[in-house]
Order: C-alpha cells, then structure tokens, then sequence
C-alpha cells in the first residue's frame, strides 16, 4: 500500500522540505564540535521550521546528568553560536524532545537504557522508529559504540524505518585505516545509511560550482585543457593548531585537509557533467575523477611541505609550531602541503592541479582558481601588455563568497596600455545574506534521506590511495621546511611552482 | 538621500549612478527591481519593509506614491543608496497629468535583463495584471488583508481575477500553517474525512486555507469566527480521531494527534519584511496558489 500525502505536491515549492518524524542520537555530547556546529545547526533547523513536529535529541555521555542538565548545555550552545535569532517559544518545543543517557561506551545497561528512551520517545513523541546516530567522537571510539548499538537491537530498520549513522573526518590515516573504519561501519550499517560529513560540501558556493559549470553555455565550452593553463586549490587558515595538538600531531594538513576537503573540491571542478544529479551519478563521476589521477614522477619536485616558524602574524607575536603546547620538538607533522597532481583524462591532459593547505598563512581564506593560457598572439606592442598577466576565474569558497574573473582592460588614457582587471560577484550580494550553515543543510539532509553531498568510502579509498605514497615519500624526509608565520608558506612551494615556469596567486 | 524636485526619468537614473560612485563602488550587485505602490500615509512603512527584504534579494526599489490628477504633471523623486545593503531606492511622488501615465516613469528605470515585482500594500487594482504598472511586472504582489475596501471580498477578487504572476500576502502567510499540516499527515498517514477553521471573522488568509484544504483534501471545510488573531485553530477529522492545531496567541501552538500527547509547535505570525522575502525568492508562476485561487473564486463569499 503507497499512501501519498494529499497535501504535498510537488509543485508546491513554498513547503519546506521537512524531515519526516525522526529523532537524533548525539554522542560527544560535550565537544567542540557539538556544542558549535550540531547543537546550534538543529536550533537553527527548528527556528526554519524544518525539523519534524516531536523531533527528539537524545544525549549520551560520561555525564551524571538529568535531561535538564542536558538542555542547559544545548541552551548555551544555542544562544552562544546559533546563527537566526533566540525564540523562546522555538525553544520550548524543541526543549521537549530532549532526553540524556549517561553512561560508558562499553556499558551494557547504558545502552539498554537508551534503547528504552528511543522506544519511549517513538510513543510519546511520534519520532516513528526512525533515528540518526551522529557520532562526534573520535574514531577509535566508532567500533565500540557501533558494535554496541547493535547487540542492543539499536540498529535494526523494522517496519519502514530508518536507522542512519553520521561519522565526520579523518575518515582514517590512511588506505588501510579507512578500510578498517568501513568495515567497522558496513558490517552494521548499509552503505546507503552511513553518511559522511565533509562539511565544505555543505557550502553553497561548492554546490554552486556545479550550476555554474553545468547550468551555463558561457564556462564549460573552455573548461578543458585547450583553454586551461593549470588550477590552484587554495585552503589557507591564518590559525595555528591552538589547542587541537592531541589530534593534529602525527595527522598533519595533507590528512586533515587535502584528503578531503580539497579532493573532493577537485573532483567538482574536474568531473565530467553527471547524469543527473542524484547520489549515484555524482559519485559515479567523481570517482572517475579520483581514478583518473596520477602523481607526477619525481614526488621531490612536485610536492613541498612545512611547518609554521615562530614569528608576527596580522600583528601578533605567535608561537612556531614546534613550540605549540603536545608538539614534541622534534614532530615531523606538517602545516603546510602543497601538492601537484595530474588528471589523465583527454579533457584535462597537461594541466596540474595545484593542492595546497596551511596553517597560520596570510589569511584565511579557500579558493579554486581556474588559470587561463596566454592569448596565442597579442597584436599590441610588448610595453602595451607588460602587465597583462593570466585570464582567471577565481570560485571563492569562503569567505566573501563569490565568483572572480580576472581579464585585461585598457588602461584610460591616449596610450595602449592593458592591465589586469577583476569582475566580481559576491554572493551575499545577490542573494539572500542568511545563507544557512553548512551544517544545517548537511543534518537536514541525513534527516531526509538525501545523500547527494556525501562522499562514500569508494571516494575515501580512492582519496588515500592518491595521497598515500605522497605520505610515504614525506615519511622518509625527515622534517619539514620552516616557513615564516603570516606569509604564504615555504620556499619550496614557490620553488615548486617555478619549476613548472608558473606562480602561485596571492589569494 | 536626494530630494528631486520636478523632474523625470533620466534625471532620477543618473542620480542612481552618482549615489552609487559616492558610496564607493559604482558596480551593480542587484537581482531585481520591486515596484511599490502606495499612498503617502503608508509609503515610509512599506519602504522600509521593501529595504529589510532587499537584504535578502538587493533590490532597485521604486516606490510610486500616485497623487492628484489635477493640474499640470509634475514628478518629484527622493533618490538613495542605503548604507549597509547593495540596493537603492527612489520614492517617486506622481501628480497631475502624469498619473495617469506612471509606466512611463517607471520603464526606463528597470534594471536590464532582470526580474522586475511590484507589490501594492494596501490597495490592490481589481486586476493587478491589467494595470499599467502591473503589466511591467513578473510577480504581481497584492495584500488582500490590508485592503481598505471591500475587505471581507477582497481575496475574492483578487483570485477571480488570478492571472499567471500574481499572488496574495494572505497566501504568503499559510505557508507555516500548511508546512505543518502536511508534516501532520506524514506522520499520521491517515484519510482525512472532514476539516474545520477557526479565524478572524474577516480574514483572506482562512479562506484561502479553506480553499487549499478543500481542493487538496476533496472535503468540505467548515469555517467558524474566533477573536483571532489571524487564524486559530484548524482541525483534520481522521478515522483514529481530530488532528488539531489551535494557535490563540499568534505565537506558539499546540498540536494534538491520536494516540499522542499535545505538543507545543512555534507558529509565530511573520511580518510583513519576512513575507514580502518568501514572496521574492520564486519568480515563476505558483501552481498550488493558481489552484487554490480557482477554487477559492467558485466558493461563495463568507462560506
């Protein structure tokens, strides 16, 4: 029997898409990335009204906590990082739903306990069986609170429901760790139900990358290696580590960003056009990416790595990273990587792209930049273009979203003269100012079933495999170059790029 | 803000360039142009509503306040960037002969090539679409609930005269009301056999849900008279018992479900910027109002 909802229409694009009935799982309750990121986001949901009526948060942790006790913490989570304003009668509906388990990860009767509150809550709260656990917990955790939802019948999908699982990065070490995790995860979860967070996909200006390219004539026609010179993915912080030694050391930026983030940023600016833009076939298509990419020969020349130098930054004094407090003086983990590879395909033949993260950079900042080839023939005299560098388009990420192309104009005046000039589009400009947070999309869509913005460990494998020799031959240097703090990382880098005759842009 | 006083057209668009120079950057970051138009007494209101939704969609806004037609035409306009968002705006006084002719001011300061919406706050034309000024929009904003005229018929006429663009605020209102009633259904997959609202006596937006409900659900809908505000309750009668959200302050409602404790739901009435932001993000024709619209004008007023 298939019951349509007489009151949905999917030409009724006003209705928001709400979540079915459901409730939520946190565990980590106490985090850096509950208490700003989830907490916060599934206010802000509720405050949009997009959380289903008698949607439930239940709490688990080491805690001797009550469900007030618990409310308190999301309470000041709430008010201290939300992004829409504080309503108190949003918050009493949402304030219900709440619930705390305490207990251990290996405690059987804790478990028990929370399958008794999920079964009450699917009574009294019409949250109708149907629960995402979001593990905000570290990874050598994810095992034992898997193995447990299980053999407490946690994570079986009766009668139409769901049970989904949200793990966020690392996503492993490397291969074999990632191969491990997954199948700590499949063996309990279908792979349609694990859902990845990678939260720069939650980003608009990511998903605009693809209206861009695949809703316009005027970009894709010199989107290949005809028109393209090279491309640079920029993440830049202008932090150090701050007090995150415990898991930074001995993971490092390529782990922490490029595995990943920059990847997966990559995999959208070079894939081909999806067939549809359902899960599926845009995994399909970034995979054959990811399949496609092949390491430059000599890793010595084509990569470059280093750690931050004490020094200034934006006018402070700040620690080097050997000094940060947990780094041994003599860690070999990295704060900066830059790395080049090639996609061998016929659309992107001879075109590198250039990956590179940092810690404590210039600013803050993440961009995809597109680099044009020089026009084959200049009718100007030499002086007239002396300044006239690249054609760029430039996707910035954040902040400042928005969209740069970078061309030459003529300078005013009698003589010819032609210089670089930017276009820009700001998307904040154009659109609404309150484009939701990453995090709010990403949680609404693990509520809706919707997995098209989440990598699958097919992506994950192939990611490791792309960067693990680059580890490897790193594991074997010894220690990264020092670079300034504040600036745009080591000389290598520079050197790096000049080997190819080309510079890296001041983001 | 610039006052310019018996002037036209060119006059006030090269005010529009200088404004944008002196503020810093003469680049144009707008998706749409918004028409309003609007008595004096309203007009400072209604623009300030326009300017909080232009921060969503940056907006060339264009309020036209239409004057006496006596006497000789004259147009006076008061032009300005606003500090702190990418739109401008220019609030164009209209009198005498001119009045009759307003598209003739407002045409040449449409932005090219982009989507242009005109919003009347308080009273709409009998056919928005066949007014002058309405005709050169896309999206045709009317406010049955704040006509001052022939209240209670208001959304009436404005669905019978439903052409392809228009769209009231009273439907713009529902959308939190009949989110959460679809989200009920979805929870409780049930045949709904009978409904019923209870509203302000006269209220655009109670008949429109009667209409909505009646043309999606195939029952009849009973209406009844409260204290308001706005709409207070509404009831979906189900085999397993009523599905029920009464919402007496405007504020925060309760749910009542079979088989479920009641719950509080928060069902705050918007305002009039937040509206007039839901209005503005879809430019194309809204088919479930365009359905609701037809129903709605084939049931008798009141009813």
């Amino acid at each position: 029997m298939t019951w349509t909802n007489p009151l949905r229409d999917p030409e009724d694009r006003r209705l928001p898409r709400i979540a079915g009935p459901c409730g939520m799982v946190l565990f980590g309750v106490t985090g850096d990335l509950s208490r700003k990121k989830v907490m916060p986001a599934i206010y802000d949901l509720a405050n949009r009204g997009l959380l289903p009526p008698g949607f439930s948060l239940v709490g688990f942790a080491r805690r001797d906590w009550a469900d007030q006790d618990f409310a308190q913490i999301v309470h000041d989570s709430v008010k201290a990082h939300a992004r829409t304003e504080f309503r108190e009668e949003v918050w009493q509906q949402l304030a219900e739903g709440f619930r705390f388990v305490p207990g251990d990860f290996d405690d059987d009767a804790a478990f028990e306990r929370l399958r008794r509150t999920i079964e009450e809550l699917d009574q009294e709260r019409g949250t109708g069986g149907n629960h995402a656990f979001y593990l905000a917990i570290p990874p050598g955790f994810f095992g034992n609170v898997v193995g447990q939802l299980q053999e407490h019948g946690l994570t079986e999908q009766k009668d139409g429901s769901w049970r989904r699982v949200v793990v966020e990065k690392p996503f492993g070490h490397d291969l074999e760790s990632a191969r491990e995790l997954n199948n700590i995860l499949a063996g309990v979860f279908p792979s349609g139900s694990i859902f990845r967070i990678d939260h720069y996909l939650g980003k608009e200006t990511v998903q605009n990358i693809l209206a861009m390219r695949f809703a316009n004539e005027l970009f894709e026609p010199i989107w290949n290696s005809n028109y393209v010179d090279h491309v640079q993915i920029t993440m830049a912080e202008d932090i150090g580590i701050g007090g995150r030694a415990g898991y930074y050391d001995g993971i490092g930026a390529a782990r922490d960003v490029i595995q990943n983030h920059l990847l997966q940023l990559m995999c959208l600016v070079a894939m081909e056009e999806p067939t549809s833009f359902d899960a599926e076939s845009l995994r399909i298509e970034k995979q054959k990416v990811l399949s496609s990419v092949v390491l430059p020969r000599r890793l010595d020349l084509t990569t470059a790595r280093g750690q931050y130098a004490p020094g200034w930054a934006g006018g402070e004094k700040v620690n080097g990273f050997l000094e940060e407090e947990g780094i041994k003086k003599t860690s070999t983990t990295e704060t900066y990587a830059a790395v080049t590879l090639n996609v061998d395909t016929r659309r992107w033949a001879g075109v590198p792209f250039y990956l590179r993260t940092g810690k404590r950079l210039g600013r803050r900042v993440t961009e995809v930049a597109i680099v044009f080839k020089r026009a084959p023939h200049l009718p100007f005299s030499a002086t007239a273009t002396e300044e006239l560098t690249q054609n760029a388009l430039v996707i910035r990420v954040q902040p400042d979203e928005g969209m740069t192309i970078r061309f030459g104009s003529k300078v005013p005046g009698t003589a010819m003269e032609i210089r670089d000039v930017n276009m820009d589009f700001v998307y904040g400009g154009s659109f609404t100012e309150s484009s939701p947070e990453a995090y709010e999309r990403l949680i609404l869509d693990v509520l809706l079933g919707d997995p098209p913005l989440f990598p699958r460990h097919e992506e994950v494998e192939l990611s490791w495999k792309i960067l693990d020799p680059i580890l490897e031959h790193w594991g074997r240097k010894g220690k990264p170059e020092p670079y300034a703090s504040g600036g745009w990382g080591p000389e290598s880098a520079d050197k790096m790029l000049a080997r190819d005759g080309r510079v890296w842009r001041r983001p | 803000m610039i006052e310019l006083t018996d002037t036209n057209s060119a006059a006030i668009a090269a005010e529009f360039v200088r404004a944008r120079t002196r503020a810093g950057s003469p680049a144009m970051g707008m998706v749409m142009t918004l028409i309003i138009v609007v008595d004096e007494d309203e007009a400072e209101q209604a623009m300030l509503a326009a300017r909080a939704a232009s921060h969503e969609h940056p907006a060339r806004v264009l309020g036209v306040i239409i004057g006496d037609a006596r006497g000789a035409g004259q147009v006076n306009a008061q032009v300005g960037t606003g500090a702190g968002w990418t739109g401008e705006t220019a609030l164009i006084r209209l009198k005498g002969e001119v009045v009759k002719h307003p598209e003739s001011v407002v045409l040449p300061l449409l932005l090219p090539d982009s989507p242009v919406a005109i919003w009347w706050p308080c009273d709409p034309p009998q056919d928005p679409a066949a007014d002058p000024l309405g005709a050169l929009a896309q999206r045709r904003i009317t406010d049955a609930a704040a006509a001052q005229r022939g209240r209670s018929r208001a959304i009436h006429q404005q669905c019978s005269a439903y052409a392809k663009g228009n769209t009231d605020l009273a439907w713009t209102r529902l959308t939190p009301w009949r989110a959460l009633l679809a989200a009920a259904l979805d929870q409780h997959p049930l045949k709904v056999t009978g409904a019923a609202i209870s509203a302000e006596r006269v209220s655009p937006s109670a008949d429109l849900l009667a209409a909505w409900l009646a043309d999606r659900l195939k029952v009849s809908v009973a209406r009844s008279s409260s204290e308001g505000p706005g709409i207070t309750e509404v009831v979906l009668e189900t085999k397993e018992g009523p599905i029920r959200i009464a919402r007496p302050d405007g504020r925060l409602a309760t749910f009542t479900s079979p088989g479920r404790p009641d719950r509080p739901i928060a069902l705050k009435r918007r305002d009039l910027p937040e509206l007039l932001g839901e209005e503005l993000r879809r430019l194309d024709e809204d088919d479930v109002y365009a359905a609701t619209a037809r129903r709605l004008s084939k049931m008798k007023v009141g009813s």
